[in-house]
């Protein structure tokens, strides 16, 4: 079991209004899984995209990462637990417009700590994963936008997370491009890669092996683990 | 460490106008203190050298009451008990080992009733000297002649005047030959000397230096001692010149010659003794003085370091709204506040170390302008350089503090959503 969230609830306070956001949800997801959380905007999907990246902390509930549970850690831990254990795919890319597509890619390497040669060496090879290699050198608006889809996804690889975290990733590209990144995830999930990828797009969350859709705070699972449509 | 400096200069770099304006404020606080500071400098080590190093190795034995310069007047004022310094004990000093010469001189500082023909002279000092003075003091002279063993066996009438009073007084004629009077005893000019120091332009820093300058420009006159009772009064106490062997025996030989000369004084009910002038206490006076307008004037540029300061922030603060996204980013891909924190605190440090290093050039070459126009010395420290240098950084630290901790606490959900 990578990721077991038990009976998460999430509420905002809008003035003196309690909005609950999340309504008791309970989600375990295997190593190796490819699932798709799929809901309409205002759903509450982005909220427990952000628990599950652990940017964020449910109200109550309980929270466990690669064996750790999260729900008594501090910033920094956080923080670490997201440097580590997770990699994050956006749906605009956030890719640092100064930096080249390398040096974006090694970022998070330099949180981890790791030596200049070797954080090099390592995004060089997380951009040969994506088939990136002849764009190491280039900045990012000198990218198409499947390309810097795939920049960004070698970022999220680098320091081989447990988890590949990813909101609308084809939320900004065109069909053809959008393709191409959901068969990038196909692949690296054959290579084990644990993807759990969050849009309102039906035929996107098609991709996946395993779906749940989101409604009004609440989980309802769709299609499990061995391609069952429930 | 060394990834954020590469990402502050890269930062700086992509901004040039904007950073450069910034470091301005910088640049130009830290260029006029290190300007201040040069030419106060300049001016003090200048000072210093006239006052010690000069060469001369004089130092001034004179006469205290109750530790304030005793000025004698009249009759009334000699005071009781101090005999004129005898020929025994110039000896006396003359034989200690840090003494090259020795003199003694009886006064009238700024006196009054002097006349050449209908004219009163403006107030020029009297000395009555014997024969080594114008020897230890340095004096050459420029026309006429100086005292002879004659002037003071006969009791000759004579007078030397200084090129000072000679300017003055005799402005468009020789004043060798000339009669003045003085106390309504006709003296004849002989010659005119030159005092070495003269060759200087007065350097005013303080008032003390104003009231010098201003005392010394009414220039001497010189009589023999032998002749002093004829205007003046008899045994009057006299004040002692000595002439060091060297700059280092200064302090020493005064104080050796002061013991000496208090020693024959003979009522011990006095309260007039001989003091030695202190040369390094008055160096460091100066010093002191000097350091007071000194810190004064750099609290003034202080100001000026603020307001740079405030630009900094400012900057910082627009610096870290434009980058948002970036900060929500590092912190979701996993940067913890102190490497956010530490990224823009090294910016503004870079940014102020920088303006301090323009700065501290700059304020190099403001000195050397000034010391060009105005003709003043110029000494550049290297501790203010390194300080100002140091100084600007910590700045950045200050100033950039604010900014950086709002980039550390930013929530990263509420930065990615904003593009």
């Amino acid at each position: 079991m990578i990721l077991k969230l038990d009976h998460i609830y999430k509420d905002y306070i809008l003035g003196k209004m309690k909005v609950p956001a999340l309504k008791d949800i309970s989600l375990e997801v295997e190593k190796g899984e490819y699932l798709a959380v799929m809901g309409p905007s205002g759903s509450g999907k982005s909220t427990l995209m952000n628990i599950i990246g652990c940017l964020d902390r449910p109200t109550s509930g309980s929270y466990e990462l690669s064996g750790q549970n999260v729900m008594g850690l501090n910033d920094s831990q956080l923080a670490d637990v997201r440097l580590k254990n997770l990699g994050f795919v956006f749906q605009n890319f956030q890719l640092l417009p100064r930096m080249t597509a390398l040096d974006n890619v090694a970022l998070p390497l330099v949180y981890a700590g790791v030596r200049k040669k070797m954080r090099r060496q390592k995004a060089r090879e997380a951009l040969i994963r994506v088939g990136l290699e002849d764009r190491v050198t280039f900045k990012p608006t000198q990218l198409s936008g499947g390309q810097k889809q795939r920049v960004a996804i070698a970022r999220a690889m680098v320091n081989e997370p447990d988890i590949l975290l990813a909101d609308e990733p084809t939320g900004a590209l065109d069909s053809k491009s959008g393709e191409q990144v959901m068969e990038l995830f196909q692949k690296l999930n054959e290579e084990g890669v644990t993807v759990i990828m969050i849009t309102h797009d039906r035929n996107i969350a098609g991709h996946a092996k395993r779906m749940v859709e989101i409604f009004d705070g609440e989980l309802i699972e769709r299609k499990s683990a061995d391609g069952q449509e429930e | 460490m060394f990834e954020n400096l590469r990402l502050s200069f890269q930062s700086i770099w992509a901004h040039k106008m904007r950073s450069f304006l910034t470091m301005l404020g910088i640049i130009i606080g830290i260029a006029s203190i290190i300007a201040i500071v040069s030419t106060i400098q300049g001016t003090n080590e200048q000072i210093k050298n006239e006052l010690i190093g000069s060469g001369s190795n004089l130092v001034n034995v004179t006469l205290k009451q109750n530790g304030s310069t005793l000025y004698i007047y009249s009759s009334s004022s000699i005071p009781y008990g101090v005999p004129e310094v005898s020929d025994e004990t110039k000896a006396e000093i003359l034989a200690l080992d840090t003494v090259e010469n020795v003199t003694s001189y009886s006064e009238r500082e700024s006196a009054d009733g002097i006349y050449y023909q209908n004219t009163e002279l403006e107030y020029p000092t009297v000395r009555g000297i014997d024969t080594s003075y114008f020897s230890t003091m340095g004096y050459s002279i420029r026309s006429g002649r100086g005292f002879v063993e004659e002037d003071y066996t006969n009791f000759r009438t004579v007078a030397i005047i200084d090129s000072v009073l000679a300017d003055s007084a005799f402005p468009n004629e020789d004043p060798v030959g000339k009669i003045i009077e003085i106390n309504s005893v006709p003296f004849t000019i002989v010659g005119v000397v030159v005092d070495p120091d003269s060759t200087y332009t007065a350097s005013i820093n303080s008032i003390s230096d104003y009231y010098m300058y201003e005392y010394t420009d009414y220039g001497y006159l010189f009589i023999p001692k032998a002749c002093w009772p004829i205007v003046y009064c008899f045994d009057e106490p006299e004040n002692v010149v000595v002439k060091a062997v060297s700059t280092d025996d200064m302090d020493k030989a005064g104080a050796s010659a002061k013991e000496i000369l208090n020693s024959t004084i003979s009522s011990n009910q006095t309260e007039v003794k001989y003091d030695a002038e202190d040369l390094v206490s008055q160096a460091q006076q100066i010093d002191l003085l000097s350091s007071a307008t000194n810190s004064q004037l750099i609290w003034i540029a202080s100001i000026s370091l603020l307001v740079g300061g405030i630009g900094v922030m400012n900057i910082m603060m627009v610096s870290v709204t434009e980058r948002t996204s970036e900060i929500g980013l590092k912190k979701a891909i996993g940067a913890r506040q102190r490497a956010i924190l530490g990224q823009f605190l090294t910016e503004a440090v870079v940014l102020t170390s920088i303006g301090g290093i323009i700065g501290v050039g700059a304020g190099i070459g403001m000195a050397y302008a000034i010391g060009r126009v105005s003709d003043i010395p110029i000494a550049i420290s290297i501790p203010a350089s390194v300080i100002a240098v140091l100084f600007s950084m910590l700045i950045g630290i200050i100033f950039g503090l604010v900014p950086s901790m709002k980039a550390a606490n930013l929530d990263p959900i509420e930065a990615l959503r904003r593009e």
